[in-house]
């Protein structure tokens, strides 16, 4: 048994391991950086924001669609300038960050647990069990996501849990099929075996030894995954189809501006989408970083 | 290759029928069918004659069996809003659709392939590598908003191009299309550039991948030494084989323009069944939905069957896989 001194070195070792190795990117560091920020933006938003943009009381009509750095008569500046009823558009940015963040990491964790038991159950008993499951995954995947999104909301309606559902459904074909191919794998393996010479529990096996090491190809796919569900989740939810109007997310702000687009009040629909833009793609960068780190072919 | 076709055809009749169970049951699980087929502002008599119509009155078993035998016979209900039958509406709409992604799906592979070859062969080079960051950047953008970005700064700002509706449509050798007039072009242009854009990062990302595997294949450098001219060994050589991936893709991906024109068309106001949908479901206009639903579970299990066909037909090694 290792004690728990040589166990957080073990841990110290890997960590500098794997900081070592994701630093080698450049971009990825940065990409990395700016998605930490981000983060604490959504979490702190009622701290950091000039103006709470739901408080009724402090928002005024009268200040409505005032372009970027313009002044109210109280003097007042709004930075990224106000929407259609008045709110300050950096603060209400600030607030949409947090449920589109909010609603995209919660389905990315629910799709990867759902579809890490499926994947890992289905690659460990085999047999029919897996090609039923398998061959569910497979239908799933050759409909686009939008579609299979927009078909379950129409049948639940909007609202916030829906979504997250919907999400959930779209999405845990993929970690289901990364799941069963790296389990495949695992399985085979001594380690495997002797576990089940030992004859410990089918529980046991699937989730603490075998999961464990299938982990780093779900964290990479997670991770690009919860891009996809921020993304799928504003295209929904500027269809309005999504959240309702109660949770404003990145989405529903540039389908607020939407219709002031012809009038050239681009500011309320351009930055609610650099700020989804620059979420999605450092994102995106630090998975695809996770990917090449883990791709064995790609190993020196 | 006739084996094959049959018993590929077999497995899309069946999830074709699997699709049909579960569609008859989310209208009739989720919600009340009667509530949801059913003009709620119908009268009693006409509520009455649409269950008998319908076959509501009968057990469950009958009913499947009556939606089936109504689906095939094109009759899948009347739209609330616009009460013509839902099939013919969707119907009306589809060239629109239909026209709108084979036109971004053009522009798409004209741009795609060189893109992609260039990035593949010269892995290393400055230009290869802005080609690959656009790729992510433009994967990354959610094509609702680039979409905005588009009108705004192309129909709003500098007024060039509309922003909404479909055009003129003019008439080529019996098609109907607005792509046979300049009005019609003009309007196509930017709803197509949107739609082909999300397309372009992966057509490019995986035409790089094929280029950088099949280069170092022993006919690339049989060919080279045999003093084949490069532009052949790319053209002829190269490109036959990056093909099957793409081909595969490119029926796939034609599935996925379909789904995605719903937010293109909403942006962009172009007159199609995605539109058409997505007001749908807004006005609980269920019949329509239930309608689309249909067609577009037929039309994707078709799409992957003819792609399964196609690829067989391009690479004789699934060919004679598939066959033992």
């Amino acid at each position: 048994m290792l004690n728990t001194d040589s166990n957080s070195k073990i841990i110290n070792v890997f960590m500098y391991k794997f900081w070592s190795d994701f630093s080698e990117s450049k971009v990825a560091v940065i990409s990395l950086l700016i998605l930490i920020a981000i983060v604490l933006i959504a979490i702190f938003a009622p701290l950091i924001s000039p103006s709470d943009p739901y408080d009724l009381s402090k928002v005024s009509i009268m200040d409505s669609r005032l372009p970027p750095m313009a002044k109210n008569f109280a003097g007042d500046i709004f930075i990224l300038g106000t929407d259609g009823a008045g709110r300050d558009m950096l603060s209400a940015i600030f607030y949409g960050l947090r449920v589109s963040l909010g609603v995209g990491v919660m389905s990315a964790i629910f799709a990867l647990i759902i579809g890490t038991i499926f994947g890992i159950s289905a690659a460990f008993f085999g047999g029919k069990y897996e090609t039923f499951i398998m061959r569910i995954v497979d239908i799933q995947l050759s409909f686009p996501s939008i579609l299979m999104a927009l078909i379950i909301l129409a049948a639940f309606g909007k609202g916030i849990e829906k979504t997250i559902i919907a999400l959930v459904l779209v999405q845990w074909a993929y970690y289901a099929r990364t799941a069963r191919a790296a389990a495949l794998v695992e399985r085979s393996k001594e380690y495997a075996e002797a576990a089940q010479c030992l004859a410990l529990g089918n529980k046991k096996i699937m989730f603490n030894h075998i999961l464990p090491n299938c982990m780093p190809s779900l964290i990479v796919v997670g991770t690009l995954q919860t891009a996809h569900a921020i993304s799928l989740e504003a295209t929904l939810s500027f269809l309005g189809l999504g959240l309702p109007i109660t949770e404003p997310s990145l989405g529903l702000l540039i389908g607020n501006g939407f219709q002031y687009m012809h009038t050239g009040d681009f500011w309320i629909s351009i930055f609610p989408g650099v700020a989804l833009l620059i979420t999605i793609v450092s994102i995106n960068l630090v998975g695809d970083q996770l990917r090449d780190m883990y791709n064995p072919r790609l190993k020196k | 290759m006739t084996a094959f076709i049959l018993r590929r055809s077999t497995q899309s009749i069946i999830v074709l029928f699997i699709m049909s169970l579960l569609v008859f049951s989310g209208v009739n699980l989720v919600g009340d069918p009667v509530e949801m087929l059913i003009n709620p502002e119908a009268d009693q008599a006409e509520v009455e004659r649409v269950i008998k119509e319908l076959g509501l009155d009968k057990p469950i078993t009958e009913q499947y069996w009556y939606f089936l035998m109504n689906a095939f016979k094109g009759d899948l209900g009347t739209s609330f809003i616009f009460g013509e039958p839902a099939l013919k509406l969707i119907v009306q709409r589809m060239p629109a659709t239909i026209e709108l992604a084979l036109f971004s799906l053009f522009i798409s592979l004209i741009f795609a392939i060189p893109l992609g070859i260039y990035a593949g062969l010269k892995p290393e080079s400055k230009i290869s590598k802005t080609i690959m960051a656009g790729s992510i950047l433009g994967f990354s953008m959610p094509t609702f908003w680039v979409g905005i970005i588009f009108i705004m700064f192309f129909a709003v700002y500098l007024g060039w191009l509309p922003s909404t509706g479909r055009g003129e449509i003019g008439s080529f050798l019996g098609v109907k299309s607005s792509l046979f007039t300049l009005d019609g072009l003009s309007h196509i242009f930017l709803p197509a550039l949107n739609l082909a854009l999300f397309k372009l990062s992966s057509v490019i990302r995986l035409t790089r991948a094929g280029t950088r595997e099949i280069i170092h294949q022993d006919y690339i450098k049989f060919a080279r030494a045999k003093g084949v001219a490069e532009s052949r060994v790319i053209n002829v050589h190269l490109l036959k084989n990056i093909l099957i991936p793409i081909v595969t893709i490119i029926g796939l991906e034609f599935g996925s323009l379909i789904a995605f024109s719903t937010v293109t068309e909403t942006v962009f106001a172009w007159p199609g069944m995605g539109k058409l949908i997505i007001d749908s479901i807004y006005n609980l206009d269920r019949p329509v939905i239930v309608a689309y639903l249909m067609i577009i579970v037929i039309f994707f299990v078709f799409l992957n069957l003819l792609v399964d066909i196609l690829y067989t037909l391009l690479d004789p090694r699934v060919r004679i896989q598939g066959s033992n």
